[in-house]
């Protein structure tokens, strides 16, 4: 009926967008940016149990040029602020950044002087896995997730008006403290 | 000759110092503002006169109460603890560095199976090289040296803690000296103990104690250009309110809190 | 500032510039500033604080010439979070979910510093039940097994012996499942409160931790037989990071690092807490004052924490059924946790008891856990032998409900003091192992 049935056999018609997706979803290779507890959980997630090999993400790669995933695990501390925005600005485009935990998500249980509350202060954050420390479990839950907002992410002129309709979202939505309602 | 210059070197000598293990100061000093308190005939320590804050109500300050618990005050006092016992390695120690550095101990407490000794921090670098080097002694080890902020304490706002050991006895102390808020300095012991190089400098860094004779006095655990000395007490907690759905949630510090 | 007489910054068809600077951080105008001053060519080279050794976030600011390390700086403060001022707001039940996310490796260390240290400032050292003390002594020791694993794993990894991290975390994970039937989480507890532990043992957790024995007892020899005799491994870590005994004392170094010079102190033998002193076990010392023996002292203690958890699970079989906390209702956590409908909460029989049979123990358990228990004023100091060295919290109350002021007496803050005098001199690869043998955690450092 459509297009595929003129088309010869061996041939698989799709988009740019899809196969660039499932590329990149396929392997993300993670920068090593481990702060504090939740980077010992992230090293379970490297290890034989968790088994972060399974999506060829056990190669942490310490220069953040040649990473493309950088997982914020741990509080980040004022000092380390300044550093962790150098790394972000380090690493070369596509790249994600995952906030593991709740310090990485708004400061966790240290709501004082020393913890920028929440990572999404410095570098813009595409998920939040919360926890303290959360599972290995848990961060394998929320790479599923960011896999299938990657493989969905559009390119090019599909991008470009994405980010013109979440500017657009963004300035009419309400603030948090206009929401509301029930707590949980 | 000679005779002449030893008599004059033994008028210099300070008068003896008592060698119980709780010397009476001669004087208000630092550690005693409040040089009024009786000591008791029997020997027993002096009540210890380093106020905490006095405890009014049972919340955090400027919160308003309506238990009825407002009005009520509690005075409390650091501890000053139990006599030392006779005999006891503490009493020995004590009486061999009052010999080596007169006048150094000005208080002791012996207080839940630790002994402290509070020595002012004119003495400090002179007792700290005997504790070390003197065979009875030899407390080779610096375990921790932390600053304590009780602004309550008028005349000696900042307390250093020195936690000592000895491998070669295998007893511990603590030294304790006190210095003013004006006039926050201590004699850095780094010569005698390496180990307190950093110890003092996150003192200076969370206290704003500065030690005099310290190497490199900078920050150590804050950002290098960082105002403020965010141990102290009176510098804030720094959260921020949390806000939810309508709701907003104080930080720590401005919550109305049990004391 | 960086002096380099490489031009990195140049472009393909530019010429390359004599010196480029790079300015970067408030401390670095010294080291600008000597390096203008002598007409060498060293290099200042900044390692980390985000770097792939795994210690955390850790500065070492190297001058080197060549491959030889001149001078070294370590910049800590990295993760600095304020856990001290934070706990002068919380009560002291809640000191320990604070303390535990210092040292996140070993985090049971923690709690139970800062638990002893607020017991004798209670005046109840001595009548914390036995059931408690042993449960403590248990998870002391297997979170000490676990912390060599994490510290040889990352050590064997950095050099390059990539299995021994596998291993070592595979070890680890069995020990962490113990831990989550146990405390309810794999790491950062808040398990040992003021006054005992937080609750017992599970129905199944004498033969989960039979189990756990026998796993260790089957695996932890690979170590040494994948490690000690290993040319590789010994070529790279013998002679490396020496600090021998009296720079150990001087420094303020406990632990390992000063049982590897020959010294054998070990707190849980010269000033025993928590009746280590009815336990059989030794205290292994090297003498070689490098970092291949603090390796072997790290695998001789694995083995040493075994035999005692081995004790310890006989003594746990003996006293079933005894309370567990200080029965004080005002001092002791009244909470009976259970996994509740909501996958949370007070056991079902607890919460019975406090609404429909005991009006005071409602009032206790209200008041425990909001109000939190008074500790009467005074300052203590309780040392412990922790996997790293000594660590030691210093309370002082003023009678409250809160801590007026506690320090953590961290061993890695000690340790990290002595990177200078174990790596200048040597090669900057030396420096890894160096700071690997020293197991430094930033969170402990940091504070």
């Amino acid at each position: 009926m459509g297009l595929e049935d003129k088309v010869p056999e061996g041939v698989l018609l799709t988009t740019v967008e899809a196969v660039a997706g499932w590329m990149r979803q396929a392997s993300f290779w993670p920068a090593t940016f481990g702060l504090a507890c939740c980077a010992i959980e992230m090293m379970a997630f490297g290890t034989p149990r968790f088994d972060a090999g399974r999506w060829g993400q056990e190669v942490f790669r310490a220069s953040p040029r040649q990473a493309d995933l950088m997982i914020i695990s741990g509080r980040v501390s004022q000092k380390m602020a300044p550093v962790m925005r150098t790394v972000y600005d380090q690493m070369p485009n596509p790249k994600w950044v995952m906030a593991m935990g709740v310090c990485a998500s708004s400061g966790g249980m240290f709501n004082n002087y020393a913890i920028v509350q929440g990572g999404d202060h410095i570098v813009p954050v595409d998920i939040y896995v919360p926890g303290c420390p959360p599972r290995p479990d848990m961060l394998i839950d929320g790479m599923f997730k960011l896999r299938k907002i990657v493989a969905a992410d559009p390119m090019g002129a599909h991008r470009a008006k994405l980010l013109e309709e979440a500017e657009q979202a963004a300035l009419i939505a309400p603030s948090t403290l206009e929401m509301k309602g029930l707590m949980r | 000759m000679t005779e002449k210059k030893i008599a004059d070197a033994a008028a210099q000598v300070p008068p003896a110092v008592p060698q119980a293990p709780n010397p009476v100061p001669a004087a208000p000093s630092a550690e005693n503002p409040d040089p009024a308190l009786p000591e008791q005939a029997d020997g027993q320590p002096q009540r210890d006169a380093q106020p905490v804050p006095t405890r009014g109500g049972m919340w955090t300050d400027g919160v308003p109460d309506v238990s009825g618990y407002g009005r009520l005050t509690t005075e409390v006092a650091q501890p000053a603890g139990q006599p030392i016992p006779e005999g006891s390695w503490m009493v020995a120690a004590a009486e061999r560095l009052n010999t080596l550095v007169p006048g150094s101990i000005s208080k002791a407490v012996w207080d839940r199976g630790e002994l402290t000794w509070f020595v002012p921090r004119e003495r400090l670098t002179d007792v700290v090289k005997a504790l070390r080097d003197d065979a009875q002694l030899r407390f080779e080890f610096c375990a921790s040296v932390s600053g304590v902020h009780y602004p309550s304490d008028a005349g000696a706002e900042l307390h250093v803690v020195y936690h000592l050991q000895s491998f070669t006895h295998n007893r511990r102390l603590r030294i304790e000296t006190t210095c003013p808020d004006a006039d926050a300095h201590v004699p850095s012991v780094v010569a005698t103990f390496p180990a307190a190089d950093w110890h003092e400098r996150e003192a200076w860094d969370m206290f704003g104690i500065i030690f005099d004779g310290h190497p490199a006095l900078t920050r150590i655990l804050m950002p290098d250009d960082w105002v403020g000395h965010p141990q102290r007490k009176d510098y804030p907690l720094g959260g921020i309110p949390i806000e939810y759905k309508g709701a907003v949630v104080p930080p720590p510090d401005e919550r109305r809190n049990y004391r | 500032m960086t002096a380099s007489t490489q031009d990195l910054y140049a472009g393909p068809g530019e010429s390359p510039a004599d010196r480029v600077y790079t300015a970067m951080g408030g401390d670095w105008d010294d080291i600008a500033r000597e390096q203008a001053e002598r007409a060498d060519e060293t290099l200042v080279i900044n390692m980390g604080p985000q770097h792939p050794s795994t210690h955390g976030v850790l500065r070492l600011i190297l001058e080197c010439d060549g491959e030889t390390v001149r001078s070294i700086r370590p910049g800590i403060g990295f993760l600095h979070t304020g856990i001290e001022k934070n706990m002068e707001y919380r009560t002291w039940a809640q000191g320990s979910t604070f303390v535990t996310r210092m040292d996140y490796v070993a985090p049971i260390f923690n709690e139970v510093a800062y638990c002893l240290a607020v017991e004798r400032l209670l005046g109840i050292e001595d009548k914390i039940p036995q059931r408690a003390t042993e449960i403590r002594v248990l998870m002391m020791e297997l979170n000490r097994i676990a912390s060599h694993l994490v510290c040889i794993g990352t050590g064997g990894m950095e050099i390059g012996a990539l299995t021994v991290m596998t291993i070592g975390f595979r070890e680890r994970e069995v020990i962490l499942d113990f831990f989550e039937a146990v405390t309810g989480l794999r790491m950062n507890h808040a398990y040992v409160r003021p006054g005992g532990v937080q609750n017992d043992l599970p129905e199944n957790g004498l033969a989960q931790l039979a189990e756990v024995i026998k796993w260790l007892e089957g695996h932890l020899g690979e170590y040494a037989d994948f490690c000690n005799e290993n040319p590789i491994f010994k070529r790279r870590m013998m002679g490396v990071g020496i600090q021998d005994l009296t720079a150990c004392m001087a420094l303020g170094v406990t632990g390992p690092v000063l049982r590897s010079t020959g010294y054998g102190w070990d707190l849980r033998k010269t000033q025993p807490y928590c009746g280590y002193e009815t336990y059989d076990f030794d205290v292994p010392v090297w003498d070689s004052s490098d970092s291949y023996g603090r390796f072997r002292v790290r695998l001789q203690e694995m083995w040493e924490s075994l035999k005692i958890v081995k004790q310890v699970a006989e003594r746990l079989e003996a006293s079933a059924g005894q309370p567990v906390m200080y029965t004080d209702p005002k001092i002791g956590s009244p909470a009976d946790l259970a996994v509740g409908p909501d996958g949370q909460g007070n056991s079902n029989e607890h919460v019975k008891h406090i609404m429909g049979q005991s009006m005071e123990a409602l009032i206790h358990h209200f008041k425990v856990v909001t109000e939190g228990f008074r500790v009467p004023a005074g300052q203590a100091y309780v040392p412990i032998e922790s996997p790293k060295g000594e660590i030691a919290c210093h309370v002082v109350s003023d009678g409250g409900t809160r801590p007026y002021r506690a320090h953590m007496r961290d061993p890695g803050f000690n340790h990290l003091q002595s990177v200078p005098i174990q790596c200048e001199g040597g090669m900057i690869s030396d420096v890894v192992v160096a700071v690997g043998s020293l197991d430094p955690v930033m969170g402990g450092v940091d504070r």
